[in-house]
């Protein structure tokens, strides 16, 4: 493949763009709302026990700390959500919607769509560490594992230890986060892949057709991914927020159960 | 009659913008106004069309800065103060006024492996189920337009790139051979020969200019993708292989 000499005449006058419309908008707000929930994510998840993730009856579990693992010899300092959340973060990080969306939005590779990126080499995701995005295949199995654990603790928040079944804000917040993160984790491109995407011949046996049709179910799914991909990350941070504040007292959670929550 | 302010680029690499102002009527697009420029001021235009129809491919530019067909923008869209500038494809060598030079994409579509189709039925018919063949028909949609190739900033920002990408055009092409139920060629030779995919960070501007709507990222670049993570990067594969030596 010989290489023409490369003309950009316009550009090399007219600086970054010819476009005219608003093409800052999104990387801008996509940036801005990321960046909002790293950090809040990242205080949250590293305060572990000094700000009560966890109501004192153990109805309501924040998503970061779900699956609870504290054992006895973690420091005191050592927050039990550090390992949890490299699971879910290794799965965004690596996210084919994320990828576009920092890349544009922090990496300006590009911003936007024919507007001039400033770095002046590219190697894409070829060379390291940017290679490491082929992990995604393997944070999507981790990521699959968290479905059944999420909807297990919401569907626990239903019962209160010795006064039965109920139920509380907290515990439809709870079942709806895990509703978003399995909207967003079963839209996942990779996993859409894994069903049936590697076939060329669905229809050689019965198993393949029932492949083909899991396939396109979870493609209306990947059609609406980074829609699936804000809602499940507003919602999981919504939950954590939630829970705290009704683990330390801010708020009373409005429910149907008669004891202390 | 409206006028349309435009900004039009004429000459080779060392031109410039010049401004016009041509009538236009309700319903014309772009590429009529063009067309009337070039038939009442500018004679000397070099504009390359086709069929006016959004189906050759003939007509990309840039529009407003926006990699678009001329023949798909109707006047109407645009606010009568709005100058309207027109310009030629910024990823490829320019020839003069509106026209490149796409031809590094015919060097790059004579490397992409044809098919090797199985051998026919005793009958000799080759048969293929329609559910086999409904994926690929979306990457037979294609009008060679280019304008994924223009807006790709893989090569549109680092024009050295184009040694080693093919660019999205053509792994809609590469998609259609390794997913076609009756191609025999080895998904190695189309999947892991490279082509530079790995070189696409998926920022999706290439689905986002089809005037044809196929989802290039979904569809063709992030499944050839994936076909490599199966071959090099999936754990349980890996492990299967290692225990079972199944590919």
């Amino acid at each position: 493949m010989a290489a023409p000499a490369a003309t950009d005449p316009i550009e090399r006058r007219y600086g970054l763009t010819h476009r005219v419309d608003r093409w800052w908008v999104e990387p801008l707000l996509v940036g801005s709302g990321l960046g909002i929930f790293i950090i809040y994510s990242g205080i949250s998840a590293m305060l572990g026990d000094r700000w009560a993730f966890e109501t004192e009856n153990g109805l309501y579990l924040s998503p970061f700390f779900e699956p609870l693992i504290h054992p006895g010899w973690l420091p005191d300092w050592f927050s039990p959500a550090l390992l949890i959340l490299w699971a879910p973060l290794g799965f965004r990080t690596t996210c084919y919607y994320y990828r576009r969306a920092y890349y544009r939005s922090y990496f300006l590779s590009p911003p936007a769509c024919a507007v001039r990126e400033p770095a002046n080499s590219y190697a894409g995701e070829s060379t390291l560490p940017l290679v490491i995005q082929n992990a995604h295949r393997w944070f999507m199995y981790v990521a699959l594992l968290f479905i059944p654990i999420l909807f297990t603790g919401a569907i626990k928040s239903y019962h209160l230890p010795g006064e039965g079944l109920g139920v509380g804000l907290g515990s439809i917040i709870l079942t709806l986060n895990a509703f978003f993160l399995m909207m967003y984790t079963i839209g996942c491109h990779s996993l859409r892949h894994w069903v049936a995407g590697g076939l060329n011949q669905f229809s050689r046996t019965p198993l393949r057709r029932v492949r083909r049709q899991a396939w396109e179910v979870f493609t209306v799914a990947n059609e609406h991914h980074r829609l699936w991909a804000w809602v499940s990350l507003v919602g999981v941070g919504v939950t954590d927020l939630y829970v705290h504040l009704v683990a330390n007292g801010v708020i009373t959670d409005p429910n149907t159960f008669t004891g202390p929550i | 009659m409206p006028v349309a302010r435009l900004k039009v680029w004429r000459g080779g690499d060392d031109g410039a913008y010049e401004d016009y102002e041509v009538e236009y009527e309700e319903g014309m697009v772009v590429l009529d106004v063009v067309h009337r420029l070039q038939a009442t001021q500018t004679p000397d235009l070099a504009v390359r069309w086709n069929c006016k129809a959004g189906k050759c491919g003939s007509c990309s530019a840039e529009i407003n800065g926006r990699p678009q067909l001329q023949c798909m923008q109707r006047m109407e869209q645009y606010p009568e103060d709005e100058v309207i500038q027109i310009a030629p494809l910024k990823t490829f060598p320019l020839i003069r006024d509106l026209v490149c030079d796409v031809s590094w994409n015919y060097k790059i579509a004579k490397t992409i492996p044809e098919f090797q189709l199985t051998a026919p039925d005793q009958d000799g018919n080759r048969r293929m189920a329609q559910i086999d063949i409904d994926r690929g028909q979306e990457f037979r949609k294609c009008i060679e337009c280019y304008l994924c190739q223009d807006v790709c900033h893989v090569i549109r920002d680092h024009p050295d790139n184009k040694d080693d990408f093919a660019g999205p055009r053509f792994f809609v092409q590469l998609a259609n051979v390794a997913m076609h139920p009756l191609d025999t060629n080895p998904r190695r030779d189309t999947v892991d020969h490279g082509f530079g995919l790995e070189y696409c960070n998926i920022t999706k501007c290439c689905t986002d200019v089809c005037p044809e709507h196929i989802k290039i990222t979904d569809n063709a670049i992030i499944p050839l993708k994936e076909r490599r993570v199966d071959e090099f990067y999936d754990p349980l594969r890996i492990i299967g292989r290692k225990f079972f030596g199944k590919k």
